[in-house]
């Protein structure tokens, strides 16, 4: 790791504050990610500002019809609230399968859709909750949130806060993990909402996380797998690596669109 | 540089060290508690777990100044005196180790598991929370083996099939 | 024999130290003004080097020095060598290509060694080696050996024309071809044995003391073997002369044949110890480890197998391209050959035998034996090729094994090995048992309904363990012997402590070791010491590799164990003024047989160093010392039956059931053995599903550098394993013991894949058989 210079925030203003005077800073909440990309020199920012003791990122909040989980809130806290299991168990079962206990101990919703790794399990779900990201600055629609490969709508200087959505009628969450690193090779999130169905694919895309249009359309009319019989999605833009052919990952987002659908129901 | 304390297997220590520098180098060097393993740079072996306020931690992916004013246990703070923890007398018992290289990794996350898992464990279950402990030696048939009995002598009930 | 002597599921002794987190490996090991080492490597699969400029680098905070290849050489560090010497057909010896520890005018693999950085702190070593600038002139590079052989292939060494190390046979070409053609069937496979990276999880590393005053080294490392490291670098790279170099291998962290070879770091600690006045130490990250540690397997092979018309086998014909990477490594060129070609006639009568092998230099990092060495490779190619022909034929797997099997031993094969005892059917049936196997046909129809594809399939295996004797071994060009040493050291109150030259790193030795003595003399377990590792310490030893600890290193104990009993017996019958035929040692006394006279143990030992009153003649003292070289190898063998589920829509497959039958002769400590064979067989199911080491070949880079491509078994990827043992005590050794360290690696990989064609319907499918792969081959 090159030398960096270790600061801790106690509140989101100290933290914007502390970025700002900083020559190359970065935000760190869990580090699951950035930690070890500084070790492996990938990554070298001047300054660390430590999100991870700010009171107000954390929680989960269930009132109504709305979600609304802390940016600090850690995948471990995800998987067990017990409130979110019963409004959305889809996410606490992908919170559950991020990285390994360990990780789940530290890392965050907010660390974890800011850095938008394409293999990343978040950003699927959040693209199919058709959540609202809330900043220290703004509120951003999923939609606008996820712009290529690490790359979001975010400034510099703006931190996640939460994000929000409404309880989907269903939701389901199927992955199918990197044999090596355990990332989502292909993972899917549908979710069915009063205004129509939303499937999202993570791990497999050229670009990052995206909507799978086949997917939506073929369930639109039944909410169920059998509906995705014989729906194939194009190879085209997709990743190719020494674990999945482009081939390959088309063949799982049917899969694993089928296997969400699947859970979604109820198993 | 960074001045950190922290209170390690129940005693505090303090310490001046670059900020770059990982907990577990910290504990390693600093305190001299090498049963803490470094055993891959990407944070996927596992052999650095430590409990970090009372939660499993992999201390190659954490700077020592982000445990700053935290609870640190380590594999030297688990047993109590002489009397083994169930857990490192399950391993011990049902030959859950060989070369030792990621037994205090793999203690400390058995440790954890167990304690999240009140309601006891099944094969199945050990394995899935294994997910981030890697074994070369013992292929993990012992070591899940020990996880059950060490379960079951904590209180929890082990069930046999998954 | 007894609650702690041999057949004893003893826990083990040296357990305490590792659960409590105070094992000691080389990297927990601290000495005065100790500084660190990072080394510079080529990030080039192929490149001359035009210049080295470390200037800047030597300006960093805390860099101590950086030293490169030429000032390694000035001060004469010889080059590394490859220790077995192989001829090819033609009788010219094998072609060996000059390997400096750090590079000095070319690098021929990606994280080759160019020069070390040693600095107050790592940190600072690493920022530094990253200011060295090292000028590369990048050339064109191949990683694959059948392309390597190709005219007009990027050229290695210039020793080494057309990148051909040897090209070596055993057997007979003309016989094989013409029964081949005779044969009434013939079933033909290419098969490839893929690379492996060891992964110990104990990383490589290496401190270097070089002491001034006494002008002595010490070096602690991550070996297997220290004495063969502390030999090989005096004799042969001039670090230091044996008796001015200390070698201390303390607690290892796995090794599975990694830790037997000399790298280039611990010479070069060494050494930068000297030049630069301080302690050094390096720790490999893992990513040096998988760019630098000797890699396994890596075949490319054809084969073919033929029967008559009673399903008999008449020939079998192989031919291999193996892998070497781009230097020698310390054993490799014995791998695919002596301890390859040698067991391709497994468990089977097979009346002629041809293997042919070309050993080739590619961009890679150096391959040497892995968990099994050549064992597996043959298995593979025979195991594989027997399933296949049990389907071509139309016979079941089990009943053409059972055709074929050698009953009668001692059996010589015509691939020089001599099988001295085995009953390959009895671990047949004890599997078959075991798997249930005459109910697969019920499970399949069952998984069938769930949608899965079920599978079974068989693998028999055998392999050759404690590889000796080294007269014969010399002769076929070994360049050291492969005896090993025990020296019994009975102290004067009766505590025994034993010095081994073999090398426990993780196998439990403190603890199996002494069930033999303990065994012997009947005293508690926990008043016997197994002191190992140290070059101070111990007498000459040879290591621990090839699964040869008990049947040459406990062997040299019970030697030693003989010299000390019969030394205890003259003592004891004098003192007890009895006839010393009468004696018997047992539970901690020394009896005259048929009377209540008796000494306790520890008042023989005593008088033995008192010396007051010993018969006329005896030196005083009980310890005795022994070298003890094998007659022939030992012959493990068993019968793994795997059984897998593989998902249609994914390709992902599940081991729903592995069996594990083996013979490994007398069994010392039942709840050890069984946990070797756990561990090889987590090793072979991880080559044949999950783990594959991959070049680039366009750029030889390293793709599967890190655990985030190289695929780790890990515990959800396995099931728990279904072990057994039958058993033929092995005649060669005093203990009828056979190894058992690399069954598991060495029977599982063809049982997981004939599991998986026979799930598939297919032949055609390659380790690792990854869910992508197996989709692929269902399409």
């Amino acid at each position: 790791m090159h030398q960096t210079t270790y600061h801790r925030a106690s509140s989101i203003s100290e933290a914007v504050k502390m970025l700002k005077e900083a020559e190359d800073g970065k935000f760190v909440a869990g580090g699951q990610t950035l930690i070890p990309t500084m070790k492996q020199r990938l990554a070298a920012p001047s300054d660390l500002i430590d999100l991870r003791h700010i009171g107000e990122l954390k929680g989960i909040e269930v009132a109504g019809n709305t979600v609304k989980i802390g940016a600090g809130t850690t995948h471990a806290e995800v998987a067990r609230d017990a409130a979110l299991a019963k409004a959305c168990p889809a996410l606490c079962h992908l919170a559950a399968h991020i990285g390994d206990p360990h990780v789940r101990h530290m890392g965050t919703l907010g660390g974890s859709i800011a850095n938008n790794d394409p293999a990343a399990d978040y950003p699927a779900a959040v693209l199919a909750l058709a959540a609202t990201v809330h900043t220290n600055k703004r509120e951003i629609a999923a939609d606008d949130f996820f712009v290529d490969l690490f790359e979001t709508a975010l400034e510099d200087d703006e931190i996640v806060t939460a994000i929000s959505f409404a309880v989907p009628e269903k939701a389901g969450y199927a992955k199918f993990p990197n044999p090596a690193s355990r990332y989502a090779l292909t993972g899917v999130f549908v979710a069915k909402h009063a205004d129509g169905v939303r499937a999202a694919v993570t791990g497999a895309g050229e670009n990052g996380v995206f909507r799978a249009e086949a997917i939506e359309k073929a369930l639109v009319g039944a909410f169920e797998a059998s509906a995705l019989d014989g729906t194939t999605v194009p190879a085209d833009g997709l990743m190719s690596d020494i674990h999945a052919s482009a081939e390959y990952r088309a063949n799982l987002i049917v899969v694993m669109a089928k296997r969400a659908v699947q859970a979604a129901n109820g198993g | 540089m960074a001045e950190i304390s922290m209170t390690v297997n129940g005693r505090k220590v303090t310490g001046t060290v670059e900020d770059r520098t990982l907990l577990v180098h910290f504990l390693r060097e600093n305190l001299g508690l090498t049963g803490t393993h470094v055993g891959c740079d990407t944070s996927q072996c596992g052999a650095c777990v430590v409990h970090l306020d009372g939660k499993a931690v992999k201390s190659c992916t954490m700077l020592a100044a982000q445990a700053s004013g935290s609870e640190v246990t380590t594999i030297e703070g688990l047993a109590q005196g002489a009397e083994l923890h169930p857990v490192q007398a399950a391993f011990r018992e049902h030959h859950g180790l060989q070369c030792g290289f990621c037994t205090p990794g793999m203690i400390m996350a058995a440790v954890d598991m167990i304690n999240r898992h009140p309601e006891g464990l099944d094969e199945k279950t050990v394995r899935a929370e294994l997910e981030g402990n890697l074994c070369r030696c013992t292929g993990y048939h012992n070591i899940v083996k020990a996880v059950l009995a060490a379960a079951e002598a904590m209180g929890g009930k082990a069930v046999k099939a998954a | 024999m007894g609650i702690e002597g041999i057949g004893a599921r003893v826990a083990r002794k040296e357990d305490k130290r590792f659960i409590t987190g105070l094992g000691r490996y080389v990297d927990d090991m601290v000495v005065p003004g100790m500084k660190h080492a990072v080394f510079v490597r080529s990030p080039h699969a192929h490149a001359a080097i035009k210049g080295i400029d470390a200037t800047a680098a030597k300006a960093m905070p805390g860099v101590i020095d950086v030293l490169t290849g030429p000032e390694l050489k000035a001060d004469g560090i010889g080059n590394l060598i490859c220790g077995w010497m192989i001829h090819s057909k033609d009788g010219s010896p094998m072609k060996m290509g000059a390997w400096s520890p750090l590079a000095v005018d070319r690098v021929r693999y990606v994280g080759e060694a160019v020069a070390i950085v040693v600095a107050e702190t790592r940190n600072q070593a690493r920022d530094a080696a990253e200011a060295v600038e090292v000028s590369y002139e990048e050339m064109p590079a191949v990683t694959d050996a059948a392309r390597a052989l190709d005219a007009g292939a990027p050229q290695l060494h210039p020793e080494a024309e057309g990148n051909l190390i040897y090209d070596w046979e055993i057997g007979e070409a003309a016989a094989v071809d013409e029964a081949l053609a005779k044969a009434a069937h013939v079933t033909r496979l290419k098969l490839v044995n893929n690379r492996l990276v060891p992964n110990a999880m104990e990383p490589r590393a290496a401190l270097g003391h070089y002491d001034m005053a006494e002008d002595h080294f010490t070096l602690w490392t991550t070996s297997q073997n220290p004495h063969v490291a502390r030999l090989v670098m005096s004799a042969f790279y001039n670090v230091a002369p044996e008796n001015k170099l200390r070698v201390i291998a303390p607690d290892v962290g796995g090794g599975f044949g990694s830790k037997i070879y000399i790298y280039p770091e611990e010479i070069v600690c060494l050494w930068a110890s000297k030049r630069t006045g301080v302690p050094v130490k390096w720790t490999a990250d893992r990513t040096e480890s998988f760019m630098c540690d000797a890699h396994g397997r890596d075949h490319h092979t054809e084969v073919a197998l033929g029967f008559d018309a009673d399903n008999r086998m008449v020939a079998l014909k192989v031919d291999t391209i193996a892998n070497f990477g781009a230097y020698m490594s310390l054993f490799s060129s014995a791998v695919p050959t002596y301890l390859y070609a040698t067991l391709l006639s497994g468990q089977y009568v097979i009346p002629k035998i041809h293997c042919n092998v070309r050993a080739v230099y590619t961009n890679t990092a150096p391959v040497d034996a892995y968990r099994g060495a050549g064992r597996p490779e043959a298995t593979y190619v025979l195991e594989r090729t027997v399933e296949t022909a049990a389907r071509e034929l139309g016979i079941s797997p089990a009943e053409l094994r059972r055709r074929n099997f050698i009953r009668e031993f001692p059996y010589q094969t015509p691939v020089i090995m001599n099988y001295d005892a085995g009953d390959y059917e009895a671990s047949l049936d004890a599997a078959m048992r075991a798997a249930d196997y005459d109910g697969f046909p019920a499970r399949r129809e069952e998984a069938k309904k769930r949608g899965k594809l079920r599978g079974i399939g068989m693998s028999c295996y055998i392999e050759a363990c404690g590889i000796a004797p080294s007269q014969a071994v010399g002769s076929l060009g070994a360049g050291v012997g492969l005896w090993e040493s025990a020296e019994v050291r009975v102290n004067a109150a009766g505590t025994i402590e034993v010095l081994t030259g073999s090398h426990s790193h993780g196998q439990g030795h403190e603890t199996t070791f002494a069930q033999v003595v303990a065994s012997r003399f009947g005293v508690p377990l926990d008043q016997v010491s197994i002191v190992h590792g140290d070059t101070d310490k111990v007498q000459m030893g040879m290591g621990t590799y090839g699964s040869r600890s008990g049947a040459v290193g406990a062997s040299a104990i019970v030697k030693a164990l003989d010299k000390v009993e019969a030394k205890a017996k003259k003592i004891a019958a004098h003192l007890l003024e009895a006839d010393e035929g009468d004696i018997v040692i047992e539970n901690g006394e020394a009896k005259v047989a048929g009377t209540d006279k008796s000494l306790p143990w520890a008042q023989v030992a005593l008088a033995a160093y008192t010396a007051h009153n010993l018969p006329e003649g005896m030196e005083p003292g009980l310890k005795e010392t022994s070298f003890y070289d094998p007659t022939n190898f030992t012959f493990p063998a068993g019968c793994y039956i795997a059984e897998v589920e593989v998902d249609p829509e994914t390709g992902h497959t599940d081991i729903v059931q592995f069996v594990a039958a083996d013979d490994f002769g007398n069994i010392i400590n039942p709840l050890i053995v069984e946990g070797q064979v756990h561990g090889g067989l987590a090793q072979g199911i991880g080559q044949a599903l999950l783990e594959g080491c991959h070049y680039d070949p366009a750029s030889g880079q390293l793709v599967t550098a890190s655990y985030m491509d190289y695929t780790m078994p890990r515990a959800g990827d396995l099931p728990s394993f279904k072990v057994s043992t039958t058993n033929t005590p092995c005649p060669g050794n005093p203990l009828g013991v056979k190894g058992c360290g690399e069954a598991g690696a060495i029977g599982s990989p063809p049982a997981i894949i004939n599991a998986i064609t026979d799930a598939i319907g297919t032949n055609a499918l390659d380790m690792p058989a990854t869910p992508q792969k197996v989709w692929a081959a269902m399409k």
